[in-house]
């Protein structure tokens, strides 16, 4: 095996993240007007119920059949059916520490080791006073049966899982952040 | 244990990303850095193996590049004060992979050491013909350039008389979700290392070592521009993706 280069480590986005990193169309998963579409919003808030408004989340998603437009796919790299699915969303957070995202409900997922993935969105939380990407998941309320199946979920304490859990809003879905304190939500070593 | 063969489909093998070492990255709790210390989670992560969502990811920039996003001293109508140089590297894996065609975009303090951004109030001189903002998709042998000036220091609260070294911020996708990485460039000799609580989060010193770039004075051009080699490493895969994962937290 040939000698592995070692990586370069991670530093924080600092506070002025946004100047580098705002994208106009950052928050569309999918574009307005998208047949289905719904908004995730929620507020990131660090360990002493303050918000974080220097911050940013990430998305990443299977698109509404459960495939990846990506060659490592190994059924095959195959462009969306839903016209302008991008899969990737960047929202930074405003002055109230929210972000939001426009997004479709992503398919359930095969899993290799024979079992399904509920439908899921990965989340990357970066920010000031985060030397390194956080990583959670958002998962959907209305999915009791694949929820209970899935293979990420089942693998964190019953006690904690209801962190990942997404809530239904007026115009989709509420995924508050909690950095840490009591509620603190789930974040995985990928 | 499930093994390759007794798998139902038969055929969903994926590539797996190898695990970074313990000190390969700063702790997020790192209190010498106090932001950290509110925002930093207190239970352990959970293992997550990786699965579909993790070894892909957005395969961006394409059409997202406009012709002068690399080049952060032709953005405006004048040039920016301060020392042009160029910051050029390769973007690879852990084995040595080029990653090509990746987004790679940066941004910066002016020659000052302000930012172009409302929250910056310290009291140095903004530049009108400097955003600090660049982008560039790394070509098929994940090579990069950029052409900037060379950032000042600045001053922040962190702890008395805290000032930042000279510093330009990386973000980078890779080619899949566990490849997605934000980092700081530094320059060679910065007298400000030593009281840096983010440089040194990362506590291994070869590994503090990366995060600063080359002088390369053989990219230099004449006249014009300085030039620094910054070449960066993104999580390599195993070599074997077929021995099992144990999906215990």
């Amino acid at each position: 095996m040939s000698e592995q280069l070692g990586v370069m480590p991670a530093q924080t986005v600092g506070p002025y993240l946004h100047i580098g990193l705002r994208w106009p169309d950052g928050p569309y998963v999918v574009p307005e007007g998208t047949p289905g579409a719904f908004w995730i919003r929620g507020r990131i808030v660090d360990g002493t119920g303050t918000p974080v408004v220097d911050a940013m989340v990430e998305s990443w998603q299977a698109d509404p059949d459960g495939r990846f437009d990506h060659p490592d796919d190994p059924r095959g790299a195959r462009p969306p059916a839903l016209a302008g699915f991008r899969g990737f969303g960047r929202s930074e957070t405003d002055g109230q520490g929210c972000y939001r995202l426009l997004t479709v409900k992503p398919g359930s997922l095969p899993d290799p080791d024979g079992g399904t993935e509920a439908p899921h969105l990965a989340l990357s939380v970066f920010g000031r006073g985060l030397l390194h990407r956080l990583v959670t998941r958002l998962y959907f309320p209305d999915e009791p049966a694949a929820n209970a199946a899935d293979p990420v979920l089942r693998s964190v304490d019953t006690d904690r899982r209801g962190t990942l859990l997404a809530r239904p809003a007026s115009d989709g879905f509420r995924f508050d952040i909690h950095l840490q304190g009591d509620n603190e939500t789930v974040f995985f070593a990928v | 244990m499930t093994t390759q063969d007794t798998r139902a489909d038969g055929g969903l093998v994926l590539p797996r990303y190898r695990r970074d070492d313990v000190d390969a990255h700063p702790p997020l709790l790192s209190p010498g850095y106090k932001s950290t210390v509110a925002r930093a989670p207190r239970h352990p992560l959970i293992y997550l193996p990786q699965r579909l969502t993790e070894i892909t990811g957005p395969l961006l920039g394409e059409g997202r590049l406009g012709a002068l996003d690399h080049d952060l001293t032709r953005q405006h109508d004048g040039e920016p004060q301060g020392q042009r140089i160029i910051v050029h590297g390769r973007v690879r894996d852990g084995d040595g992979r080029p990653v090509p065609r990746t987004l790679v975009e940066i941004w910066q303090a002016n020659a000052a050491g302000r930012y172009r951004d409302a929250r910056d109030t310290w009291p140095a001189p903004l530049d009108p013909h400097f955003e600090g903002v660049g982008r560039a998709l790394t070509d098929d042998q994940g090579r990069y350039q950029f052409i900037t000036v060379q950032p000042g220091a600045y001053p922040w609260r962190n702890h008395d008389n805290a000032w930042r070294p000279a510093h330009i911020h990386f973000s980078l996708f890779g080619r899949a979700f566990t490849q997605r990485l934000v980092t700081q460039m530094y320059f060679p000799g910065d007298p400000l290392f030593f009281q840096d609580p983010i440089f040194n989060s990362v506590r291994d010193p070869k590994a503090r070592d990366r995060m600063i770039a080359r002088y390369d004075h053989a990219t230099t051009a004449p006249e014009w521009a300085l030039a620094y080699e910054f070449d960066i490493v993104l999580r390599g895969r195993e070599s074997t993706p077929f021995e099992d994962e144990d999906d215990d937290e």
